[in-house]
């Protein structure tokens, strides 16, 4: 063996694992996965027959699914909403002359640290005992009954805990972007007399344009995908009606998607929309990214 | 990046020092930092607990703080969340997927810099694509071909250690490719060039030279997918399922949850424990772990 193949047999073996592991994981689910959508898979190694677009049809005349469907976009944008102001706030804060700034930028992180699953019960408790004993003790109506209990009310309790849980990770990245921001920039506007507000509006926020890309994006794709919080906090519910048809009124798409396939046995129609799931969420992140990159200035 | 003064920090905040200002932005990040810790300190009160005090009252402080120990040692005991199995049982997992996702990762990286033929940007493209697909789309037909290939080569994929690490490379290599892979362009080929001289092999060269310079960009690695891994709850649940064998924290506490009619005190004490493990490694990692998510996400 010459040298160079030595070292090209090197090579080979170094790639192997990664696209090993790659083509098993990912790839063949990946394409197996769109193929069952089109067949009446029932979860097994095999399928009887091809149906076109048979799931495909069925689950856009589905009132649970366009339900979830349309409640995921509700949460994915007021989500984006809060979870971006209160990191923004916090980062200004947290980067401003305030005593003890590192140790609360480190403790607004703590949150996001720990799973959904852990922090969904930690909300449920407080959503269902400790804030219904807060209202009647200060005859506060409208928090006297779980949050969680109403439909009207239960999709704020999934911002509110994931805004709590992740608005300190898009803390860090705004905190990184300010950080970058050049002193002498600021220093130059200060002297020309520009306000605190006016600095922020006009210098910081079109600097940190990038910032706001990558956090824009993290927090659609997570609260596109948000599914451990779901499950520990509502479990999708309580009842409610859509379409003249009972629905869980706060089961978002990645659950929704997983009931279909375990709680109705009907893997096929559970894959059919996943795959939907996919390609918004795909197109969703596309325009999010171009459109933002596009605000973005030379710096 | 030079490290900054923190006046400099200061300025670049945009702030001239105010003291009336600084006492209000100061009492305005206290009150919300009391508001983000609040959840924790509910945990912890409502975990000294009994059962019938929640109840009746599960605002104020607990009547015995020293319940805490007897709830403690019900969870601790408790058959259904088995604790330290669980704990064992995430750290095999964690660590293990870990080490592999990220040397197998970093070796990739390197044979697909060091190599610019259209082969090698043809797989970096590909990992960099395979980065938007989200699990939900893969996680159907994953259960079925690994259910199949286990049978195959007679080594389980389901419910199994090596399954769900497999899973892990699987999921987590393209992130970790693409930050090692902007890494190693930094590297100068030079020092690689002299070992060459100077006979070493090629892998030699990747573990002797280049991979003791890829430290700063392993924590990352370690970081995100660590951060990732010690809390998913989706992908145990489909590969281990929520009362095999092999349980993770996650899984442990939504099936102790899960268990019996809600015992609220005995449910945050098992809230407390999941916790404990990862806020005992951010008290003494958090400069690291701050730094690979920031580093990470801008990535």
């Amino acid at each position: 063996m010459t040298s160079k193949q030595r070292r090209q047999l090197t090579e080979i073996l170094f790639l192997l694992p990664t696209i090993l592991a790659f083509i098993m994981v990912i790839i063949i689910p990946f394409i197996y996965g769109i193929f069952y959508s089109f067949t009446d898979w029932q979860g097994t190694g095999t399928y009887s027959k091809m149906v076109g677009f048979e799931n495909y049809k069925a689950i856009f005349t589905e009132p649970a699914f366009l339900h979830s469907f349309l409640k995921t976009l509700e949460f994915t944008v007021i989500n984006i909403i809060t979870v971006n102001v209160v990191a923004f706030v916090i980062s200004l804060l947290v980067t401003s002359e305030i005593r003890g700034r590192n140790l609360y930028r480190a403790g607004f992180f703590v949150p996001n640290l720990i799973g959904g699953i852990v922090l969904g019960l930690i909300w449920q408790f407080i959503f269902s005992s400790i804030l219904p004993a807060i209202g009647q003790a200060l005859h506060l109506g409208f928090l006297s009954k779980s949050l969680l209990t109403s439909k009207d009310t239960v999709m704020f309790t999934m911002v509110i805990v994931n805004t709590w849980q992740y608005a300190g990770y898009i803390m860090l990245i705004y905190v990184a972007a300010i950080q970058n921001i050049s002193k002498s920039v600021l220093e130059a506007a200060e002297v020309d007399g520009a306000k605190y507000w006016t600095r922020i509006t006009r210098i910081q926020i079109p600097l940190m344009a990038n910032a706001f890309t990558i956090s824009l994006f993290l927090t659609l794709t997570n609260s596109f995908k948000m599914y451990d919080v779901n499950v520990a906090l509502t479990n999708g519910g309580p009842v409610g009606v859509f379409m003249s048809k009972p629905v869980q009124s706060s089961e978002l798409l990645a659950l929704n998607i997983y009931q279909t396939a375990f709680k109705y046995n009907n893997m096929a129609q559970g894959q059919a929309k996943a795959v939907l799931f996919f390609i918004v969420l795909t197109v969703f992140s596309i325009i999010q990214v171009s459109y933002n990159k596009s605000k973005e200035v030379e710096a | 990046m030079a490290k900054k003064q923190p006046e400099q920090i200061e300025r670049m905040a945009g702030s001239i020092p105010h003291p009336g200002r600084r006492i209000a932005l100061e009492i305005l990040t206290l009150v919300l930092f009391i508001l983000f810790m609040l959840p924790f300190a509910i945990v912890l009160l409502n975990s000294m607990r009994t059962n019938a005090e929640i109840i009746n009252s599960p605002v104020g402080f607990p009547e015995n703080p020293s319940n805490l120990f007897k709830n403690i040692s019900d969870v601790w005991n408790n058959p259904t969340f088995n604790f330290l199995t669980s704990v064992r049982d995430s750290l095999i997992i964690t660590i293990i997927s870990l080490a592999v996702i990220s040397i197998f990762s970093a070796m990739a990286a390197w044979v697909l810099v060091r190599n610019k033929t259209r082969w090698s940007n043809f797989l970096f493209l590909m990992y960099v694509a395979a980065m938007v697909i989200p699990f939900q789309v893969v996680m159907f037909p994953l259960l079925t071909w690994f259910k199949t290939v286990g049978d195959f080569i007679h080594i389980p994929l389901l419910r199994s250690y090596q399954g769900i690490i497999f899973a892990y490379l699987g999921f987590g290599e393209a992130m970790s490719i693409f930050i090692f892979h902007g890494f190693i362009k930094g590297v100068p080929l030079e020092l690689e060039e002299a070992a060459d001289i100077d006979g070493c092999s090629r892998a030699g060269t990747f573990f002797r030279i280049v991979f003791p310079l890829l430290q700063p960009v392993f924590v990352t690695v370690l970081v995100l997918n660590g951060l990732w891994i010690w809390n998913d709850y989706l992908l145990p649940l489909l590969l281990l399922g929520a009362s095999g064998d092999i349980r993770t924290i996650p899984l442990a506490v939504q099936g102790f949850n899960g268990s019996f009619v809600k015992q609220w005190n005995l449910i945050m004490v098992s809230t407390l424990l999941a916790m404990l493990p990862i806020i005992i490694l951010y008290i003494f990692a958090q400069k690291y772990i701050v730094k690979g998510m920031v580093e990470g996400s801008i990535k």
